[in-house]
């Protein structure tokens, strides 16, 4: 793409190639903000015009070199995406995306009614970039640099995707449960997707007023931000390569049919957009994963090489003494309005026990696992965790101190290979942040991690499976891995919250034998469930809810034995 | 600013409210039954206003041919699902006949009628007529079946449904604007104030179409159902009321008040085939302030932004609209804040 | 005996990846009140929620002389199913005499005559929801969700009445409270499919009872039979295996 200029390839192509490399920059923050970071945003093309007006007024006004405008361009970007940011991530679901438009259109028409951005005329007579003395005019000179920055983004991108940081923003599409229990800032994420993706249409916006030489507000109106993410979608938003796509596929369609459609019509007018909504909503119906699906299934699948037998270990907590009180719940109590739903509730779990809570439909059990777990606020009472009291932490505390969890519904990324999906519970005992990840410094941690992540799958018999794509995998499998992603936090307490839900028999037995095995090797756990055959034959101790409160605790034996367990199980006389 | 300027922007305020309130509604009932944020409202304004127009100056206007387009659209879709499911062709036909049936029928109405300069009412009759069919008809082809889609993607699809909508307005509208009559040419005296007898129609349509609604959500056996729908979608089912049935009727109700905010607009504004963008949006922006499901907040809200772009317009006209949208950003973090959602999967 | 009301033969289903129910085989005759029990996890509401058409389900299953497999949801309670499921899915938000209207809402559609009528019937079955005929549905306490849940269900004047759980979250003697209702609708005829976690009071109202263990039907036989089986415990508390 580089050397595109020195084919004899006419200059209408070449215009076209700087605006599709234009346009890939800005589609690739949003392949990293909607594809893998999961926030919609409507309002790309502002910053875009933050960018492209921040080069053309201080070029026309200062005479400032375009080189220094850039950097300056990008920090206004950012800033402003930090405070938008700020703003706009804490907002859930629907509400996000509609808050991408308002202030797309605010900074729109900000910039179309300040005088001395010339308002709707704009800012023309913009010079050219010059590169050591050469000046690279808006034709096939400029084209390289183009080209070459819009390529070092892909690279750069295609680096942050495969490092922890990168694993990161991809956690917290889903939701922030997940993410948080592994120790991860869901916000902090989210905001760094946000600001790179700013960064990026800022760089965008420069070469823009430089290849343009004339910056109005409608290149980047609302209109034109609908368009980059459509140019997003249809290549394909999870792929870094899906930009490019989808940048030249509309870019050269749209042009075309800006030629064809009056013609057919028999009218002019800009009729292509009819074309771009309707396929705009074909896209959404019939191939949601964009273009680049259908060209990624013709490359050869690439496949990770196996670089990290000799990785030094991470670091390790020091585990616990043998019945040492790993957890204690002391007269826990969760009420909602007048409802409690976990009255008075106390047990505990010593080091190297399996202990089950089990009751019947709406005793109690999830509330109180999710007291536990930090994903609900106690009313009274205190949850002690190896002595220190842990009631009222947040998911990602109660992580760090060694309390690590499972999910009844698994929360995987299935994307991402069976290994990359456990590299995530090693998160809290690494370090590398987006910096060390784009200039791919991390190669060292990385293969840490990677060897941790296969040491814990060896733990659950799956290390023959690391290499393939988490989401083809069975039911049982899958909660296989997320134990093992539990265990790579290395954790003095394992949270199990219905292992068994939904598997068949077989994936029972293998995961009870499992569960066997890391306790003999001194972990501690702790397990939510329903299926009476696979508690009875597992656990040390079985504590039982019912309508909120502790029916009874024993062993297996005991509570098979009970009367008013029976009782409890099979309801009462009339 | 004295009384009497002040009297003025706020009746301006409030007469424009009083059509973005009517927006609002349909915006926060299309959203309560289908999850679909309808970002096309204002083209349903556009074609009322302008069929209006068009029939005022004794043409056809382009509006039958863009309703006969989506019709046939909707009956090639329908054949072709049920060509693939292998329905009886007597159904599958007997379906085709339902779905032109209205299209059709105000379609020859309409050009009877164009040439003969009937009178104001009845021409306003024929409009609202000719655009209410557009609702179910879009409803149909672009989003009942992706009636379980999130709601992240349904803006998306509602984002490429305003795109065609405007593309195809421009091919049956042509570029021209045009002008309405008022519906009522008198003028009233209050103190110091002038009251236009357009602006009395429009509170009065508003109150009246908000009354109705209420009637029509509290009394009917359809409008509980539709409320039902929004309140518990499952429930709802349950009971036997389809999804589909209820997404209909809401975007029928969405386009009729579409038309007749359109019919209102008339003199106060020139109305162009992409005009209904930004009218749609005030309306849209008093609807997010309502969170997107409260009905008395959305008609504060649109009574507000009314009075805003008013007041903004004679204090700081250039940037009137952005005062408007930038108010969004702090209702929508209070309105996310409010009511949390669970995770969007 | 003739052809069954509803007539199930190797029902499979399941929520994305988990298969919940493996192959079931059971049959209700009109007029039958016929229980499913069994532990947590079971998939006693998967077998409604398949009935019903809410989960995609493999299978047969004939109801009232049609196959169900292959319709949607509406089509099925247009055909006279009905199911109060677990979480009731009220609508809390308006009135209680609304949400019973609504029930109607298929007797309406099928132009059954008098079927408002229907609406005095089920506030005679249910004399609290009379009472608060004008609150909201939401306000309402657990027991009374609950009835006002059945009565919606009633209004449609169903073919098969099918309840999940009823029991559930509700205090001992409201339980009493809707198992007598059970029975009375019973001695009315109706046919009831009735899931439920409370063996003994299921299997004291019910002529024939079906044991559900892990997505597979362990025991079967008439109630009263049932109720003194010792094996059903064992279902329950984990020990079949260990006998």
């Amino acid at each position: 793409m580089l050397a595109l200029p020195l084919l004899p390839v006419p200059d209408f192509w070449i215009t076209q190639s700087i605006y599709i490399g234009l346009y890939a920059l800005v589609a690739l923050g949003l392949v990293l903000l909607t594809g893998i970071a999961g926030l919609t945003s409507f309002g790309q093309a502002a910053f875009v015009g933050l960018g492209a007006y921040t080069a053309a007024y201080l070029a026309t006004q200062t005479g400032l070199s375009p080189w220094l405008t850039l950097p300056l361009g990008v920090a206004l970007s950012v800033v402003t995406a930090l405070v938008l940011g700020s703003l706009t991530l804490r907002m859930s679901g629907h509400y996000l995306p509609l808050a991408t438009i308002a202030w797309g259109l605010a900074l729109n028409y900000t910039m179309a009614n300040m005088d001395w951005l010339g308002k709707y005329d704009g800012i023309l007579g913009i010079p050219t970039i010059k590169l050591f003395g050469a000046d690279l005019g808006t034709g096939r000179a400029l084209h390289p640099l183009v080209w070459a920055l819009a390529l070092l983004a892909a690279v750069g991108c295609t680096h942050l995707l495969d490092s922890r940081p990168g694993r990161a923003i991809r956690a917290v599409k889903d939701g922030a449960t997940m993410a948080e229990a592994m120790g991860m800032s869901t916000f902090r994420y989210k905001l760094t997707a946000f600001v790179l993706a700013a960064a990026l249409a800022a760089v965008s916006g420069w070469l823009f007023a430089h290849f343009q030489r004339s910056v109005s507000p409608s290149p980047f109106g609302i209109n034109k931000g609908i368009e980059y993410l459509f140019m997003a979608v249809l290549g394909g938003v999870g792929h870094v390569w899906g930009a490019f796509l989808g940048s030249a596929v509309v870019r050269l369609v749209e042009d075309e049919l800006q030629v064809l459609l009056p013609k057919l019509i028999g009218t002019s007018g800009n009729f292509e957009i009819i074309v771009f909504g309707l396929v705009l909503v074909a896209v959404l119906k019939y191939a949601p994963d964009g273009l680049w699906t259908f060209a990624q299934r013709r490359l050869p699948a690439r496949r990770r090489v196996r670089d990290w037998a000799d990785a030094a270990a991470l670091p390790a907590r020091d585990k616990p003494a043998r019945g040492e009180p790993m957890l204690e719940v002391v007269a826990a109590r969760k009420a909602f309005g007048g409802l409690v739903a976990v009255n008075d509730v106390s047990f505990e779990v010593r080091s190297g026990d399996i202990v089950g809570l089990i009751g019947p439909n709406g005793a109690g059990k999830s509330t109180t696992f999710n007291l536990v777990t930090g994903v609900l606020p106690l009313t009274a009472g205190q949850v002690r965790f190896r002595g220190q009291p842990v009631g009222g932490l947040s998911s990602r505390e109660i992580a760090r101190r060694g309390m690590s969890r499972t999910f009844q519904h698994v929360k995987m990324i299935p994307e991402m290979t069976v290994l990359e999906n456990v590299a995530l519970g090693t998160y809290l005992r690494s370090r590398s942040g987006v910096v060390r990840a784009l200039l791919r410094l991390d190669r060292a941690e990385e293969r840490q991690l990677f060897a941790e992540a296969e040491r814990q799958l060896a733990r659950v018999g799956m290390a023959d499976r690391m290499f393939e794509t988490a989401g083809n995998l069975a039911l049982g499998t899958q909660r296989l891995m997320e134990i093992a992603r539990a265990l790579a936090t290395d954790p003095a307490l394992l949270l199990l919250d219905e292992p068994a839900a939904g598997l068949r028999h077989k994936e029972k037995q293998a995961l009870a034998e499992v569960l066997r095995q890391l306790r003999a090797e001194g972990l501690s756990i702790l397990l939510v469930e329903h299926d009476m055959e696979f508690v009875m034959g597992l656990t040390d101790r079985i504590v039982v809810m019912e309508f909120g409160t502790k029916l009874m605790e024993g062993t297996p034996l005991e509570v098979q034995a009970s009367p008013a367990v029976r009782a409890a199980y099979l309801g009462t006389e009339h | 600013m004295d009384a009497s300027i002040a009297g003025i922007l706020a009746l301006d305020g409030l007469g424009n409210g009083a059509v973005y309130a009517l927006l609002a509604l349909a915006t926060v009932l299309v959203f309560a039954v289908t999850r679909v944020i309808f970002i096309p409202q204002g083209e349903f304004v556009a074609f009322g206003a302008l069929t209006l127009a068009l029939l005022q100056s004794g043409k056809v206007p382009g509006t039958v041919w863009f309703l006969l387009a989506l019709a046939a659209a909707v009956v090639v879709q329908d054949l072709a699902a049920g060509l693939r499911q292998r329905r009886p062709a007597a159904r599958l036909a007997s379906q085709a006949l339902r779905t032109l049936a209205w299209p059709v029928g105000v379609s020859l109405l309409a050009l009877w009628a164009a040439p003969r300069g009937l009178p104001l009412l009845a021409q306003a009759a024929l409009t609202v007529a000719l655009v209410t069919p557009f609702g179910p008809l879009l409803y149909r082809l672009a989003y009942e079946s992706l009636a379980d889609a999130s709601v992240l993607v349904l803006l998306i699809v509602s984002v490429g449904v305003h795109f065609a909508l405007v593309g195809l307005g421009l091919y049956f509208f042509g570029a021209e604007g045009f002008r309405n009559p008022s519906f009522w040419d008198q003028r009233f005296q209050f103190g110091g104030l002038t009251l236009a007898g357009q602006t009395v129609i429009i509170f009065a349509a508003s109150i009246g179409l908000i009354v109705g609604l209420w009637l029509f959500f509290e009394r009917s056996l359809a409008g509980k159902a539709l409320r039902a729908t929004a309140v518990n979608r499952l429930g709802a089912r349950l009971m036997g009321i389809s999804s589909a049935a209820a997404g209909r009727l809401s975007f029928t109700m969405a386009a009729f008040i579409g038309a007749l905010s359109g019919l209102l607009i008339g003199p106060t504004t020139t109305v162009f085939y992409d005009s209904g963008f930004l009218i749609g949006l005030k309306g849209f922006v008093a609807a997010v302030f309502a969170g997107l499901s409260s009905y008395p907040l959305a008609l504060v809200g649109a009574l507000g932004v009314g009075l805003l772009e008013s007041f903004g317009s004679f204090w700081a006209s250039a940037f009137k609209e952005v005062i408007v949208f930038s108010t969004i950003l702090p209702v929508l973090l209070w309105r996310s804040l409010r009511d949390p959602h669970g995770e969007e999967h | 005996m003739g052809q069954a009301l509803l007539e199930v033969v190797g029902l499979k289903a399941g929520y994305g990846r988990a298969e919940v129910l493996s192959g079931l085989d059971f049959r209700l005759e009109a007029g039958q009140v016929v229980t499913l029990i069994g532990p947590n996890g079971a998939g006693k509401s998967t077998t409604l929620n398949a009935l019903m058409g809410i989960l995609p389900a493999r299978g047969r299953i004939h109801f009232d002389g049609r196959d169900l497999v292959g319709t949607t949801l509406e089509e099925r309670v247009m055909g006279g199913l009905a199911l109060v499921p677990e979480k009731r899915e009220l609508f809390g938000t308006m009135t209680v005499e609304d949400n019973l209207v609504l029930g109607g809402y298929r007797a309406m559609k099928q132009r059954v005559p008098e079927w408002r009528s229907e609406l005095s019937r089920v506030y005679e079955l249910f004399p609290r929801l009379k009472e608060r005929r004008t609150q909201f549905a939401g306000t309402l306490s657990g027991g009374e969700r609950q009835m006002l849940a059945v009565g919606r269900a009633l209004m449609s004047r169903p073919r098969l009445l099918m309840l999940d759980e009823p029991s559930l979250g509700l205090a001992p003697l409201i339980v009493r409270e809707v198992f007598r209702i059970i029975a009375a609708l019973r001695e009315q005829g109706t046919s009831i499919l009735l899931v439920e976690q409370n063996a003994r009071a299921a299997l004291e109202v019910a002529d024939h009872g079906y044991v559900l263990e892990t997505g597979a039907i362990a025991l079967s036989g008439p109630a009263s039979i049932l109720a003194d089986d010792p094996r059903v415990i064992d279902t329950y508390l984990g020990a079949s295996a260990q006998r």
